[in-house]
């Protein structure tokens, strides 16, 4: 059966047939045809942002949250713009996005037409791959296509351009099963060389250590099973990446916490002392590294990614399996097992000793003393309240990500939505909606500082049209907390532009738009203030005032190695040398 | 907590001596890249050449297959030998590229380049310049009174030494394909 039918009713019908039920955009010009169908069809929800790259986060933190591709739909010129940054955002960090946009007709291509853009050429290295759709006989496969490379082998956004005059002619549908896909098939399966290999080396390791990241969470909720089974039954301690938070469980036993710049003392110290390194599905990021010469000097390094191109980019590795995640894991199990689930007790034994040596330098301590809030003690309590509740977090970025990432526990994966490569200030409030959007009945928080709130605050319109019960939880220090760390750190003191001096009042903003506004400053009321959050059923925008000078620790000094952090109460001076100025 | 006193101007220092201990020798390889023939292949190519600090010593490209819409890209690249893999890994990232060889180890390669090269002489210069394109094996395809370009083949080392002798004979102007490249044998 052929079935014809316009441009425009074929990328509706394509994304019912993709399995799409939200999509997130902004009409303009050039995509009105496509906003037409959307109208005439209920299938799929459209969810009006008030910015493209509201749009974008959003359907980062959709697809985040539910392991499916995320869609955006922005018309063209600034629209497709504005859709940049979050596709940027998600390239970095592997999230499988479909972005949609409008184009001028194919005849006013290259005119400097009204809203024209290149925007298969300014999208091109920001995307995994795009496509400018010329003919609407086209435009079904290549719809199939984009849905196929965002979601094969190492996931990332991809665009389709969509000209108007596309749009407006009509040509014969083609469903997805029919769809050319076959050019482009990663390879899942690890090399059994390499994978016996490994198990070799964590029979006999003393000093083993698991270092995952987000590929785990990427491959699907197996994938997490599986490393879970591995790490329960081997008895090797385990640590992640931020973007690999909650793979293995925060109330797990061997669980180290996150390593990195900011991550505990003990999960960087191990890392640093290991004898065999398993890196699972990250990707020697520098947050991990720190100074490149002196990572992990005595260690046998595995890496396992589907990206070849992951491998010794930064890092030697000694054992690469190119690989899902979630099969090599099951093949690393399946030849563990067999050869006798053998591992080096007593090795493990004392490398345990040590690192519960590590844990009692206690590096999350903090002293809440008096009425000003500490933010680690305003995470504490919002973990503490929250933690029983079905539970999504999203952050912004900067200090108080790296506190969200220390102090709140993620048990299972695709809780956590923050922005890690990129480090996008304003992810994390449209991430937020996105979340809320594939989760309509659960508890979807942002923690956020209040300078990355503001850079997509007029989301709040979208939370509010859409009645979507998303909690703000801004830890407000009037500051932009990580560049006036390293000011403090790095140069001397002089805190340029760091500062912001007009903040609008949150709770009158919050009511201006018709939400919840809610104040605290004085620790005694946090409980309270934060349950009051909770019971409100709609969205909250809740100005926690906190400790304004406060450090972000431990911390990793810019080029230096792991076994040199500074701490909470340690002094700075002389931390960061010369060199390490010149780092970012 | 007290600042750190850093030092006037330390921003200057290089990070450069942080880099891990990858070999720091350079190689140069030749890359042989299928790609499907659809807009801005090139571009992807290149685009990531120049957005990841690659050089790019040589580059051509052409469709070799009508019916299959397939392009073989021939590029001649020098870097050490980690960011050589690390080249060939981008380059398999990208979605219309089929096959990556590196046709600098697997194996003895061809290696020819085409040259046009004009050059503007009377007299004894004339003739010399003549005798040297017979020895070169280079081609006259177009003459006028005072003047010759001659076609020349071969290994781009032969092309430059060719065009270096031509230099003192009037040399006027070059104009180079780039490298192609095939395999030895079967």
């Amino acid at each position: 059966m052929t079935r014809q039918m316009t441009g425009a009713k074929m990328v509706v019908q394509a994304l019912k047939d993709q399995g799409v039920d939200v999509v997130f955009g902004y009409p303009g010009g050039a995509v009105l045809p496509i906003y037409d169908e959307v109208f005439q069809q209920n299938d799929i929800r459209h969810v009006l942002v008030r910015h493209e790259q509201g749009a974008v986060h959003a359907a980062e933190g959709y697809a985040r949250s539910t392991g499916k591709p995320g869609v955006a739909l922005v018309t063209s010129g600034p629209g497709a713009t504005n859709a940049v940054t979050g596709l940027t955002d998600a390239l970095m960090d592997s999230i499988p996005i479909i972005v949609l946009s409008g184009q001028v007709p194919t005849f006013m291509i290259g005119t400097d037409a009204f809203q024209e853009a290149d925007t298969v050429g300014i999208t091109r290295p920001c995307t995994k791959h795009n496509w400018l759709v010329s003919d609407t006989k086209n435009l079904a496969d290549t719809m199939h296509q984009a849905f196929h490379v965002a979601t094969s082998g190492r996931p990332g956004p991809v665009l389709v351009d969509l000209p108007k005059d596309v749009q407006f002619a009509s040509a014969e549908y083609v469903p997805p099963q029919k769809a050319k896909t076959d050019h482009y098939q990663p390879q899942v399966k690890g090399d059994m060389a390499e994978i016996m290999e490994l198990v070799e080396a964590l029979e006999v390791a003393e000093r083993p250590i698991f270092y995952t990241g987000g590929g785990v969470i990427n491959s699907g909720p197996a994938a997490s099973q599986l490393l879970r089974e591995l790490v329960e039954a081997s008895g090797v301690p385990i640590t992640s990446t931020l973007m690999g938070l909650g793979a293995y469980p925060a109330n797990g036993k061997h669980w180290l916490g996150m390593l990195g710049m900011h991550g505990l003392y003990e999960a960087n110290m191990a890392m640093h002392g290991c004898d065999l390194m398993i890196n699972i599905g990250a990707r020697f990021d520098d947050r991990i590294t720190g100074r490149l010469d002196a990572f992990s000097p005595d260690s046998k390094k595995a890496h396992i990614d589907i990206d070849p191109s992951s491998i010794n980019k930064v890092i030697k590795t000694d054992i690469p399996i190119i690989g899902d995640i979630g099969h090599v894991l099951e093949d690393v199990l399946k030849v563990w097992k067999s050869r006798g689930r053998k591992v080096n007790r007593e090795g493990l034994q004392k490398w345990w000793a040590q690192i519960e040596e590590w844990r009692k330098v206690d590096c999350l301590s903090f002293k809440q003393t008096g009425k000003t809030i500490k933010p680690q003690y305003a995470l504490q309590r919002l973990e503490e309240l929250t933690k029983e509740h079905d539970r999504y977090i999203c952050t912004e970025v900067g200090q108080h990500q790296m506190w969200a990432a220390q102090y709140l526990g993620f048990n299972d994966p695709n809780r956590w939505m923050t922005s890690g490569g990129l480090g996008t200030m304003g992810y994390g409030f449209p991430a937020s909606i996105g979340v809320q959007m594939a989760h309509p009945d659960s508890l979807v928080i942002n923690v956020a500082g209040e300078a990355s709130w503001l850079m997509n605050m007029q989301e709040m319109g979208t939370a509010v049209q859409y009645r979507l019960p998303v909690k703000q939880f801004i830890l407000n220090n009037e500051r932009l907390g990580m560049v006036r760390q390293w000011q403090e750190l790095l140069h001397g003191e002089r805190y340029s532009s760091s500062w912001s001096e007009a903040l609008p009042d949150f709770v009158k903003l919050a009511e201006a738009f018709g939400a919840k506004g809610i104040l605290c400053e004085d620790a005694a009321d946090l409980d309270d203030a934060i349950m009051e959050m909770l019971n409100y059923d709609g969205p909250v925008i809740f100005d926690c005032l906190v400790e304004k000078h406060e450090n972000c620790f431990p911390m990793i000094p810019s080029g230096e190695p792991h076994n040199n952090m500074l701490l909470g109460e340690a002094s700075t001076k002389d931390a960061i040398k010369e060199g390490g100025a010149v780092l970012v | 907590m007290s600042a750190l006193q850093i030092k006037k101007g330390s921003s200057k220092h290089s990070a450069y001596n942080l880099r891990p201990n990858f070999s720091d020798v350079t190689e140069t390889h030749t890359l042989a890249v299928k790609v499907d023939n659809e807009p801005g292949v090139l571009a992807r190519v290149i685009g990531l050449f120049s957005g990841r600090g690659y050089n790019i010593d040589s580059l051509t490209v052409a469709e070799v297959d009508h019916t299959g819409h397939t392009s073989r890209i021939t590029i001649v690249t020098t870097g050490t030998p980690q960011v050589i893999e690390q080249i060939k890994a981008q380059l398999g990232r990208i979605v219309p590229v089929h096959e990556v060889h590196d046709l600098t180890v697997e194996g003895r390669a061809v290696e020819r380049e085409l040259a046009l090269i004009k050059v503007e002489g009377e007299g004894e210069k004339r003739v010399e310049a003549l005798r040297l394109a017979d020895i070169f094996r280079a081609n006259v395809v177009d003459s006028t009174l005072g003047s010759f370009v001659f076609e020349i083949t071969g290994t781009p080392d032969k092309i430059e030494a060719f065009a270096e002798l031509m230099r003192p004979l009037g040399l006027l102007e070059i104009a180079r394909t780039g490298v192609a490249a095939l395999s030895r044998g079967t």
